[in-house]
């Protein structure tokens, strides 16, 4: 079953790493509906996971502040929204690039927004040093015929 | 959270926790690291086969863990890993630092 009419939920939680867990399950259960592939899922889930986390480690860097996610669903279409008020990016296009990070000694892969970009249809980033970033994801689902 | 793991002279097998995200990766990298050092490991084992979730934070956890037994000598290997976490190792390009060993099952 396809609901027609736009859905919409969202959060704010403290950015705390044990925080990430609680987003992605609050995601998932608010998907759940649309009946998506566990593959379509896992998508969204690590897209999400890679938001977030940019929120907590990079953006609230050296304190705790808030991480407002808003998930939207309108069809097959899935929208969601992560975006903190933190330090912001200074150069976006190269957080772009893969293995590009901030905090090598930190062990940081570099891959987060590749692996947004790998696993959602689009991807977009709005961040002001300073003020903070924002970033907003869409993927349309492949949902089964006669669903 | 507790790490299950198993130690025999020299290797160390870590059986990697149900999720995989920046706040558990942090507490594996401790413990690991911690493991690596007083076990005096050569042989370091990812058994993935509990894991379905991974995001980047594992990634990182899982090079750094590679370049530390890349200075000692030593060798890793990633084994049991579910289509996700395969997916996961391909797109970060993992295979190319850490033996991935496939089991028959997984095909």
């Amino acid at each position: 079953m396809i609901r027609e009419q736009e859905q919409e939920m969202s959060m704010r939680f403290d950015s705390y790493p044990e925080n990430e867990q609680f987003a992605r399950m609050v995601v998932t259960a608010f998907l759940m509906d649309l009946n998506p592939t566990v593959d379509e899922m896992a998508d969204v889930k690590t897209a999400v996971s890679e938001a977030v986390t940019n929120a907590i480690i990079h953006g609230y860097e050296d304190c705790v502040g808030q991480v407002s996610l808003t998930c939207r669903k309108h069809g097959k279409d899935v929208m969601v929204t992560v975006s903190d008020q933190g330090k912001g990016i200074a150069d976006v296009e190269r957080a772009r690039e893969p293995f590009f990070t901030t905090k090598p000694e930190a062990e940081r892969s570099g891959m987060g927004f590749c692996f947004m970009e790998a696993f959602m249809d689009e991807v977009h980033i709005t961040s002001a040093e300073g003020r903070g970033t924002s970033v907003e994801m869409k993927k349309h689902l492949h949902l089964p015929a006669g669903e | 959270m507790e790490f299950l793991y198993e130690t025999k002279t020299g290797s160390l097998r870590i059986f990697t926790p149900r999720e995989i995200d920046e706040c558990v990766a942090s507490e594996m990298r401790e413990e690991a690291d911690m493991l690596i050092d007083n076990y005096q490991i050569r042989h370091l084992i990812f058994d993935f086969s509990n894991t379905e979730f991974m995001d980047s934070s594992g990634i990182g956890m899982l090079i750094g863990r590679s370049r530390k037994m890349g200075y000692i000598g030593g060798s890793v290997e990633a084994e049991n890993l579910s289509e996700r976490v395969q997916k996961i190792f391909t797109l970060a390009g993992l295979p190319k630092l850490i033996t991935v060993v496939k089991e028959e099952q997984y095909d």
